[in-house]
Parts: structure tokens; sequence; C-alpha cells
């Protein structure tokens, strides 16, 4: 069948992808567009592996039509870093190990970057609440949320 | 694998066309139940149509103090609304409580109902509330308690073509206030054992006007008459409160499963329309 011609911006880049109308956001990122930073752990919208942002909004991939992307603005986990200069999320989440696997990072550092975007200040239970749709089975979770308040807390210091 | 085709029209007179026009369609809001069942096999439509480049379905209006709430205006966008939260907090805090933040970037009011989950959590802070569902369809537009449309697990009384189109919310009097409260194993992301909507309004410290709706307690979302005469015209006292409770009891068909017992969960319905009632009291007082 004819495919679909889809017209979208990725991490800031206009970008144009053929797929088909059954394919996920989440299969055009890996398998089309060779963004495998994105991962799929449930394909159910549980663990929150392939968490992007969709015009700002935090989302899963798996839950996503890629046709849905026309004329969107598309943020994945390969938009967080500038060039070979970590953002302060990637470089907390190394320096206190909030990762093993490194599995469910992604997904971890793009809503934490979507809550600190709207959140200069969470408190932990914010943090956690926020964070609750993205599941690790390494860490316990501790390292990460301090990790997240950590940054906050450099972010806040930066800007005063 | 069969084709599949994808609209995403820009009118509901043309979603109606399309959905009329092509049998085994499905609607696209937010997704976060149709891409699933999609997945899983239970479902293969063999077209899509995505209602979200309709400004209708996807913006929220105010008049007259009344809300109409678009059907796939995702959760997000309806938490993030000050005057809709000030005045119905609870059918607010029901919605917001589908799934994680990831799902609320996309769920949707009118999905959630549509779903037809019995355990729905803001089917019954939506019943109490006395919301109506407009629905269009190839006949015309009509609306309908949104009680009335679930007739069972995963079935709706949609007739052929029929779209969910917008959520109302009525205008409500001064002294009025709602609560939606659930019971989950957990403290986030879980589906209810039993959940319990209470809408009600207060004048000279006596109750005038009350609904309550339960869910995940029977086939469908329950809007139970007999805890709402409990409450009208009483202070909401300890009597009162238990003889709503009683009635939400008696009410109860709910399953037995690994996630409650019949007997628990009729329990539990009591006690959440205790604590529901509280909350929203508390809310109307303060209004």
């Amino acid at each position: 069948m004819s495919k679909l011609h889809v017209t979208t911006t990725i991490n800031g880049e206009p970008t144009e992808f053929l797929c088909d109308a059954r394919e996920t956001m989440l299969d055009v990122l890996r398998d089309r567009l060779g963004l495998t930073g994105t991962k799929e752990g449930c394909g159910s919208g549980d663990c929150g592996a392939c968490s992007i942002t969709v015009d700002g909004r935090l989302v899963c991939a798996c839950l996503m039509f890629g046709a849905e992307a026309e004329g969107s603005q598309i943020g994945t986990i390969e938009g967080l870093a500038e060039g070979e200069k970590l953002h302060p999320l990637q470089k907390r989440f190394i320096e206190l190990a909030a990762l093993q696997c490194g599995i469910c990072t992604p997904g971890f550092l793009v809503a934490a970057k979507a809550l600190l975007d709207r959140n200069k200040n969470p408190t932990e239970t914010e943090v956690r609440y926020w964070l609750a749709g993205n599941l690790c089975r390494c860490t316990g979770y501790d390292k990460i949320i301090r990790a997240v308040m950590d940054v906050a807390a450099e972010l806040r210091g930066a800007t005063r | 694998m069969a084709d599949i085709r994808y609209s995403a029209p820009s009118t509901i007179d043309e979603a109606v066309r399309l959905f009329a026009a092509s049998g085994g369609a499905k609607i696209l809001a937010g997704g976060t139940d149709l891409l699933v069942q999609m997945r899983s096999g239970a479902v293969s439509p063999g077209h899509i149509i995505d209602v979200k480049r309709i400004a209708e379905m996807t913006s929220i209006a105010e008049q007259n103090g009344s809300f109409r709430i678009g059907a796939a205006a995702s959760a997000a966008v309806i938490g993030e609304h000050a005057a809709l939260r000030k005045v119905w907090p609870g059918v607010v805090e029901a919605i917001n409580l589908i799934g994680s933040k990831q799902v609320q970037g996309r769920a949707s009011a009118g999905g959630n109902l549509c779903n037809a989950s019995p355990a729905a959590d803001s089917v019954p802070a939506m019943v109490a509330a006395g919301a109506t569902v407009t629905l269009q369809g190839p006949g015309g537009r009509r609306e309908l308690p949104v009680e009335q449309l679930a007739s069972g697990p995963g079935r709706t009384t949609l007739a052929p073509g029929e779209i969910a189109v917008a959520i109302t919310l009525p205008a409500r009097p001064k002294g009025s206030g709602d609560a939606y409260l659930r019971l989950i194993p957990r403290t986030e992301m879980d589906i209810a054992v039993v959940g319990c909507g209470v809408s009600l309004t207060i004048a000279n410290g006596a109750c005038t006007t009350a609904r309550v709706s339960l869910g995940a307690v029977a086939p469908t979302v329950l809007l139970v008459d007999g805890a709402a005469k409990a409450l009208i015209g009483s202070k909401l006292d300890e009597a009162a409160l238990e003889a709503a409770a009683a009635a939400c009891r008696a009410v109860c068909k709910p399953i037995d499963d690994k996630r409650g017992t019949i007997a628990y969960r009729t329990k539990i319905a009591g006690v959440l329309l205790k604590r529901a009632t509280a909350i929203a009291a508390e809310r109307a007082r303060s209004h």
C-alpha cells in the first residue's frame, strides 16, 4: 500500500518520513529514522522507556502513531545533549550512578527534563509522582530521584 | 497484514462522514486504549480516524458557568484549566488519576468514557457531576447523560457511526463541591478496585442537592440514587452518611478477583462514599 508522508520537526530539525498507518512513533524513530536512543520496554504505555515530548507534552512514543507527528515538534533523548556537551541531567545521572543497565535511562531523562522545564523547584514528592510512569528494575529509584533533585537545585543556582 | 487507512479530518462533519462510510473504523483520540488493543490483537481497524485536528474536540469552553470539554482534550490540558479545576475539582482530579504523566499527555475524558471500562476513573466523577455527552452521528446530534453511555464492560449505547464530541458539565449554584476517591493497592498508576464520585450543594448547613456514583463495583459505573436521597435534606451527619453508605453497599454487584473480593469491594464502597462526601462538603462550604 502507499505510505503516508509525514513532515515534522525532531529535536529542532525539519524531518520528513514515510510510514504505514499502523506504525507507532516509536517504530518510526527507531526503525525509519535511526533514532534508537528512545527505547521500547513494554509497548503498552506502562514503563515510560519510550518517553518523548510532542509539542512540549510528555508522551509515550509507543502510544502514538507516526502519522500523528505531522506538523508537530518532537523531542527525543538525542536532543538533550548539545553536541558533546551533556545535559546537566545526563551528567548527574552518571555522577550519582542513577543508572545501571540503561534501558530506562533515556525515558527517565526525557521525563525529568519535561518536569524541570515546567517546575524549577519540585518537591521530592512531586518528582516521584512525575516519574511514576517510568519504571526501572535496577536502581531502586532513589539515585534517580536524588539526581533529578540535585539538577533542579543546580539549575536554580545557575539562574540566580 | 491488512491495509489500514489513517485520516485526520479537521471538522466533526467530515469525521462522522468518514466514520459512517467505513465499516471497521476506529476513532483515535488519545490512543492510550486503542494502540494497546491493536498491539494485543483485540481490535484491528481498517481505518483510523484521528479527531485531534478538530478544534471543537480538543478545546475547553466555559459558557454561563457550564464547561464544555472536547471529548479528545487531553487529561493534561484539562488539568491545566484553572477555572475548570476551581468549579469541578473532583472531576479534574479523577481525570488526572488516569495513568502516568505520559498517559495524561494523551488520554481524554471522551476516550475514558467510550472505552466503557467499569473501573474508568473519570466516569464516576462525571456521573456525579451530572455531565452529559454530546454525540454526533449520521442522524445528527443528541445529548446523553454520561451514565447512559456504557452498557457493559467495553460496550456502549453509541449508535453505528456515532462519535462522542464533547462532555458538558452543568453550571452549579454557590455552595457546591465535588470529589472523587478511588482505592488502589499502590499509590499511583493502578486500576480502581472501587471508585466513588460525590457532587453536592450545601445551603444553610443542609445538603440541598447530591449525586453519588460508584465505579468498579458493577458491569457499568452506577448512579446511586439511594445514596443521594440519604444525603439530601440532611446536615451530612453520621446517620445520613451511614444511610448513604448502606445505599452504596446495597447496589454493589462487583466481581471477585485478585484485586478485590466481593465483600471487600462492597465494604470499601461505603467507606469511600463517606470520605468523598466529606471532601465534597468541605469544598462546598469554602465556595
